[in-house]
C-alpha cells in the first residue's frame, strides 16, 4: 500500500501524458510521424485547431469531474455521489440550456457557461437542502432522482418549444456531452473556471477531512460548515456547471474514480481529491479515444460510451452496498 | 487559568426547554463526572459548554473569555469533545483518524509536534500496534479506545467526552479512566457523562447531578451521589459500600424506591 502510495501519481500522470498524445493521433484520420514531416498545412489546422485543443479539453473536463466527484462523496460522506447521478450535472445543463432559449447566450460568451454553473450552484444547494444533515444514502440518491426529473423535464419542455430546429440541436448536444468539434475557445472559457472551482474544493481539504467524523464532530475540531458548505457549492458549481457548459453531461467519472483509488490510496478524503482528478483526466482521454477508434460511420457520443460503463458500475457499486444502505 | 464558567444557562430545543438556569465553576485539573436521568440535559449542557450549541439565556466563559467570541478554532484548540455517538464515515486506518484531533492546529503546530501528539494519543489509549488497522473493522470497544485517542491527540485543555466507556470492557474502561486522570493530574480538565454511579463514585473528583435540566447536586461524589439524591433523581434505593483494602467505593442498587 506505501508502494502504491509513493508510484500512484506519477503513475497516474504518466498515464494521462500518454494517453493526451494518444487522443491527439486518433481520429477520422489517423496522425502518423510522416504526416506531420510534410509540413502539410491541413495537417497542422487539424493537429492545432482540432486535435490538441480537443485533448486538453479532455484533460480539463476530466479533471473538473474526478475532482468534483471526489469532493461531493467526501461532503456527503457517501460513496455514491456524484454530479451526475445526483442531478448536478443535468441542472447545469439545464441551466445551459435555458441560456439558449431566452437567448442570453447569444448576449456574451460567458453568458452560457454562467447560467450552467448557477444551474449547478443551485442543484447543489437544492440538494444540501434536501438532504439535510446526516442524509441517508436513500435521501440522497432520491434527491438526485428528483432533481435529474426535473431538469431533464425543463430540457424537454424547451426542446419542444425552440423556435429553430438549430436551438433544438444546440440543446440536445447538451444531453449527450461529447469532446467532439470543440475549440480553443471552450478550453479558454472552461478553463479559468475550473481552476477556480478545483481550488475552492482544494480550500476545504481539512474540512472533508473533518467530516469524517459527521458534521458534529467537524464542528467540535472547529470547522465551519456553513463556511464549508458554500465553499464547495461555488466550487462544485463552477466545476460542474463549466464542463457542462462545454461538453455536456458526462456522467460516472466522478463516481467511478474515487472508487477505484480508494484501496489503493486509502480513504481520507484529502488524499484522494488531486487523484481522482487526475484519474478522471485519463479516464475521459480514454473514452475519448474509444469513441474515435470504434467502428462505425459517426462517433458515438462521450456521454453515452461513459453511461454505457459508468452505469453498471454504479449497479455494481450499489448491489455490493446494499446491505449497508437500506 | 482556563476555568469554564456557565452561568445562567438556558437552553431549549422548540418550546420544550432542556435546560434551566445552570449556574457552574469548572476547574482545570480535575475530573468532573456529570450524571442524570436519560433526557435531563447531560449531553446538551456539555455540547454547550463545548461551544456547539448557541444558548438561548446565558453565557459560558473560558478563561474569562466569552467562549461564542472564540473563533470556532481556537475554540477547538483548547477544548477537544468526543459526541456520544461518534460517526466515522471512511475506512481510514487509526493513525489517519487520531490525527484528524490535530485538524485545529493546523498551520500552527509543525508536523513533529503533529505526530508526536498522534502518537502520545495512541500510547495513553494503548492503540499504538494498530496504527495500520482499518477503524471500521475494529470492535465497538477498539473504536470507542481510538476515538478517545483521537480527543487526546487535540489536546487542548479541555476534554469533554459524552459517555465514553461505553462499550468497553472492564479492564480498558479502567484504563481509559487512568488516562482521563492522569490527563486532569497533569493540569488538564475533563468532564464526562457518565451513568455508572460506581464508576463516578471511584473516579471522579466532583459530580454534578442533572435531573430535568436543573442542577439537583453538585460537589465530591459522597455528597452528590448520596443516597437521597439517587432515591429523588432516579427514584432508587442505593447503599455506599466500601470494598477491599483499597477501599474501592461502590453504590449498590437495591430496587426500585416506591413512595
Amino acid at each position: 500500500m506505501i508502494v502504491a502510495r509513493r508510484w500512484l501519481m506519477p503513475s497516474l500522470l504518466a498515464l494521462t501524458a500518454l494517453l493526451a498524445f494518444g487522443s491527439v493521433l486518433v481520429g477520422k484520420v489517423t496522425l502518423t510521424w510522416d504526416m506531420w514531416a510534410s509540413h502539410d498545412p491541413t495537417t497542422r489546422i487539424v493537429f492545432m485547431e482540432l486535435r490538441v485543443p480537443r485533448a486538453l479539453l479532455g484533460i480539463v473536463i476530466g479533471f473538473a469531474l474526478g475532482m468534483s466527484g471526489a469532493a461531493m462523496q467526501a461532503y456527503l460522506r457517501n460513496p455514491l455521489a456524484d454530479p451526475g447521478t445526483l442531478g448536478v450535472s443535468a441542472m447545469a445543463a439545464f441551466g445551459a440550456v435555458l441560456s439558449i432559449f431566452f437567448g442570453v447566450a447569444g448576449l456574451h460568451p460567458w453568458a452560457l457557461p454562467l447560467c450552467g454553473v448557477a444551474g449547478g450552484v443551485l442543484a447543489m444547494a437544492a440538494l444540501f437542502l434536501l438532504a439535510g444533515r446526516a442524509a441517508s444514502v436513500l435521501t440522497l440518491v432520491l434527491s438526485g432522482v428528483i432533481l435529474s426529473s426535473l431538469a431533464v423535464a425543463g430540457i424537454s419542455v424547451m426542446l419542444s418549444l425552440s423556435p429553430s430546429p438549430w436551438a433544438a440541436t444546440e440543446i440536445i448536444r447538451w444531453m449527450l456531452g461529447a469532446l467532439t468539434d470543440r475549440s480553443l475557445d471552450d478550453l479558454t472559457l472552461a478553463t479559468p473556471m475550473i481552476a477556480i472551482g478545483a481550488t475552492l474544493i482544494f480550500l476545504c481539504r481539512e474540512d472533508l477531512n473533518a467530516l469524517t467524523l459527521g458534521e458534529v464532530g467537524a464542528q467540535s475540531l472547529g470547522i465551519n460548515i456553513k463556511r464549508t458548505q458554500w465553499m464547495l457549492c461555488l466550487g462544485m458549481g463552477l466545476l460542474v456547471g463549466a464542463s457542462v457548459a462545454v461538453t455536456g453531461i458526462i456522467g460516472f467519472v466522478g463516481l467511478v474514480m474515487p472508487h477505484l483509488l480508494r484501496p489503493l490510496l486509502g480513504a481520507k478524503p484529502s488524499a484522494l481529491l488531486l487523484p481522482s482528478a487526475i484519474g478522471g483526466a485519463a479516464l475521459v482521454l480514454a473514452g475519448d479515444i474509444l469513441v474515435r477508434v470504434l467502428p462505425g460511420g459517426s462517433e458515438l457520443q462521450l456521454g453515452v460510451v461513459m453511461s454505457l460503463i459508468g452505469a453498471p458500475f454504479f449497479f455494481a457499486l450499489l448491489y455490493s452496498l446494499r446491505r449497508r444502505v437500506l | 487559568m482556563n476555568t469554564i464558567k456557565v452561568s445562567q444557562l438556558s437552553f431549549s430545543r422548540g418550546p420544550r426547554p432542556i435546560l434551566t438556569d445552570i449556574d457552574l465553576t469548572l476547574q482545570p485539573g480535575r475530573l468532573t463526572a456529570i450524571l442524570g436521568p436519560n433526557g435531563a440535559g447531560k449531553s446538551t449542557l456539555l455540547a454547550n459548554m463545548a461551544g456547539l450549541l448557541k444558548p438561548n439565556r446565558g453565557h459560558i466563559e473560558l478563561g474569562g473569555l466569552e467562549l461564542r467570541a472564540l473563533s470556532s478554532r481556537e475554540r477547538a484548540q483548547r477544548i477537544a469533545y468526543l459526541p456520544q455517538f461518534p460517526e466515522i464515515a471512511w475506512p481510514i486506518d487509526v493513525e489517519t483518524l487520531v490525527g484528524l484531533g490535530r485538524i485545529p492546529f493546523a498551520g500552527v503546530a509543525t508536523e513533529r509536534e503533529d505526530c508526536r501528539a498522534v502518537l502520545h494519543a495512541m500510547e495513553m489509549t494503548a492503540t499504538s500496534s494498530w496504527a495500520r488497522r482499518i477503524v471500521t473493522e475494529l470492535s465497538g470497544g477498539e473504536r470507542a479506545r481510538v476515538l478517545l485517542a483521537r480527543v487526546f491527540a487535540g489536546t487542548s485543555q479541555w476534554i469533554l467526552a459524552d459517555e465514553p466507556f461505553t462499550g468497553l470492557d472492564p479492564a480498558h474502561q479502567f484504563e481509559a479512566v487512568e488516562s482521563l486522570r492522569r490527563f486532569a493530574a497533569e493540569g488538564g480538565g475533563v468532564v464526562l457523562t457518565v451513568h455508572d454511579l460506581s464508576l463516578a463514585a471511584r473516579t471522579a473528583d466532583r459530580v454534578v447531578v442533572l435531573n430535568d435540566g436543573r442542577i439537583v447536586a453538585d460537589g465530591t461524589p459522597e455528597e452528590a451521589l448520596d443516597p437521597a439524591v439517587l432515591r429523588s433523581v432516579y427514584g432508587v434505593e442505593t447503599e455506599w459500600l466500601v470494598a477491599g483494602v483499597r477501599r474501592t467505593p461502590v453504590i449498590a442498587i437495591h430496587g426500585r424506591h416506591f413512595g
